[in-house]
């Protein structure tokens, strides 16, 4: 169970403009200028759950994913994982969750993985067994028999963020948060790791908390999404809430043969040329396959497509609306 | 314990493999102890009497001093912390359960042991078969050696309690270049680094033997080669307990606090 409540955070960051000037006066006087990255940031996330965390870059999701992690100590608020407060608990929170911070490496750069694993093995205590089991689980699943062996330095991104994945595995955490864990990954790794982190979630019953700029990844993976901007929480509900909240209009693009077919009540002509229409339809009057079927009454189709909005454009959508 | 002996393991392992930094480093140490002690027997020839040490006791010292530089060198830094708090690699590291002040403790006590190991052997070994008058000898009684022993164990958990607080000032400072530097000079010249203790002026000799920087390996080369002894030793090695104990504690709490303030660069 984790629990956040009102939680805020500020640093202090030096500002000086460019120049030699401007680096000479810096000497005497420094301008500072405080941000808020946090602003009475308040959630809960039961067990079990996958909760994506989205936000423009600087919006406070790394922020909030370190006081989780107990890394930063907020100014004020409340925050309590598993009954302990990260940053008051740390060594004893942190035995029970599992970090990947996607722009940052935990393996050692010149020693084969296995031996940064072996480490950590022991960092966290785990038992021989217990170690090769997962160990064993973990290298079939996210492909790591050929790298092991391997010293960190010679692995391509994709390879050692699967590595770094598995690192932060090895002591079965109940609670895994990934800040960008798909960051700089091709598209095989890509759904590799999203298969692994889904099957995670639902064989173990990890809790999942994943800040990503991916939008397939929220797709793919998680059923509850929390907006932050600037500081604050502004939504906090599911992929599909959002969806019909962002947008409510669906497109329809259709290849016919023969006469262009008559517009019904609810379909908005967007585009048309010879042999292929652009509809936008309005779900509340016609539904899509109504409007396909009405279309095909009077025309040949050759081919169909019906979309919704992308959840890319969505967020886009969202940033636009709270202007952040 | 288990995980720190984990660290100290791997950091261990790790740093053995470079023998050929160490084989490098030994010609440097057999140079410059050479040297130092041709410096010191001119010297000596002049007025053997006007040296608070004698010259066997001088020949200790250098030749200690070389083969156990890794252990005790002031100037010597793991580079790996201060780019893990530089670069923000620190938020890796607290989220592991280990206090960060013990990993890193003991990932330098490692780095030390090991380079250490790799160099000490043969600089002995050298210094206990050239002839003349440069040969090294043994301590004086079983009694001192064990003396030694402890003060050296001691000395190096100073050096060690010592660097940490330079670590933890790279969480305020960001470059901690200055501190470094500053370090290496001033430190390495009243631990006895440069020229034994007794052979600062008086005034000042009194005054560094008191500093924590005395409790460094100015203790074990002087108990080594004799030059204190019984209850003077025991003395020393009380001084460098109660610097250990100080400067740990010391070091301990500002990690507290500044772990507390911690902030992650980059994101």
């Amino acid at each position: 169970m984790i629990e956040l409540q009102d939680i805020c955070k500020t640093f202090r960051v030096m500002k000086r403009k460019t120049g030699f000037g401007q680096a000479l006066k810096a000497l005497y006087s420094r301008e500072t200028e405080t941000i808020h990255a946090l602003d009475n940031v308040s959630f809960k996330v039961g067990d079990g759950e996958m909760v994506g965390y989205i936000g423009p870059n600087g919006a406070g999701k790394s922020t909030t994913i370190k006081i989780m992690c107990g890394i930063l100590t907020p100014d004020s608020g409340l925050c309590s994982i598993n009954g302990r407060t990260p940053w008051k608990d740390r060594t004893a929170h942190v035995k029970h969750i599992g970090v990947v911070f996607g722009q940052r490496s935990q393996l050692w750069w010149d020693v084969p993985v296995g031996d940064s694993f072996e480490l950590i093995r022991d960092i966290y205590r785990v038992e021989q067994k217990a170690y090769r089991e997962t160990l064993d689980e973990l290298t079939e699943l996210l492909n790591l028999s050929e790298i092991l062996k391997t010293p960190t330095r010679s692995l391509s991104l994709g390879q050692r963020m699967r590595c770094e994945i598995a690192a932060s595995l090895l002591h079965r955490p109940q609670m895994l948060f990934l800040d960008e864990p798909t960051i700089g990954l091709d598209a095989v790794s890509k759904i590799a790791v999203r298969q692994f982190i889904k099957r995670l979630n639902r064989e173990q019953g990890t809790t999942v908390i994943l800040t990503t700029h991916d939008m397939q990844d929220i797709e793919a993976l998680t059923e509850r999404i929390l907006l932050i901007g600037k500081g604050r929480i502004l939504l906090d509900g599911s992929l599909a809430e959002l969806k019909r909240r962002a947008s409510v209009q669906k497109i329809l693009v259709v290849e016919y043969s023969g006469a262009q077919p008559e517009l019904a009540a609810g379909m908005n002509l967007c585009e048309s040329r010879e042999g292929r229409m652009i509809l936008t339809l309005d779900p509340a009057v016609i539904s899509a396959s109504d409007a396909i079927a009405r279309i095909a009454a009077q025309t040949e189709i050759t081919d169909v497509a019906v979309s919704g909005i992308s959840a890319e454009e969505m967020v886009a959508a969202l940033y636009e609306e709270y202007q952040i | 314990m288990k995980a720190y002996l984990a660290v100290f393991r791997i950091r261990f392992s790790h740093t053995i493999q470079y023998r050929a930094a160490a084989a490098a480093g030994m010609v440097t140490q057999y140079a410059w102890g050479f040297m130092e002690l041709l410096m010191f027997s001119a010297f000596y020839r002049v007025s053997p009497e006007a040296f608070p040490m004698t010259f066997q006791q001088t020949v200790n010292y250098v030749w200690i001093q070389q083969a156990f530089l890794a252990l005790f060198m002031t100037w010597f830094w793991e580079m790996e912390i201060f780019d893990t708090i530089t670069s923000g690699s620190i938020a890796y590291e607290m989220a592991r359960p280990l206090d960060l002040y013990g990993r890193w403790f003991c990932q330098s006590l490692a780095t030390r042991a090991a380079r250490c190991v790799l160099r000490a052997l043969p600089i002995l070994l050298v210094a206990f078969l050239i002839p003349g008058p440069l040969r090294m000898t043994l301590p004086p009684d079983a009694g001192q050696f064990v003396l030694f022993l402890v003060s050296t164990v001691l000395a190096l958990f100073v050096v060690v309690a010592f660097s940490m607080l330079i670590y933890i000032s790279a969480f305020y400072t960001v470059s901690a270049v200055g501190m470094r530097v500053m370090a290496a000079v001033l430190v390495d010249f009243l631990a006895g680094g440069i020229v034994p203790l007794p052979f600062f002026p008086p005034f000042l000799r009194s005054i560094a033997e008191l500093l924590p920087f005395a409790a460094m390996q100015n203790m074990p080369l002087r108990i080594y080669s004799g030059n204190i002894a019984g209850a003077d030793a025991l003395w020393g090695i009380a001084l460098q307990v109660f610097w250990l104990v100080v400067m740990g504690l010391a070091g301990r709490r500002w990690m507290r606090r500044a772990q507390a303030n911690v902030v992650v660069q980059g994101g």
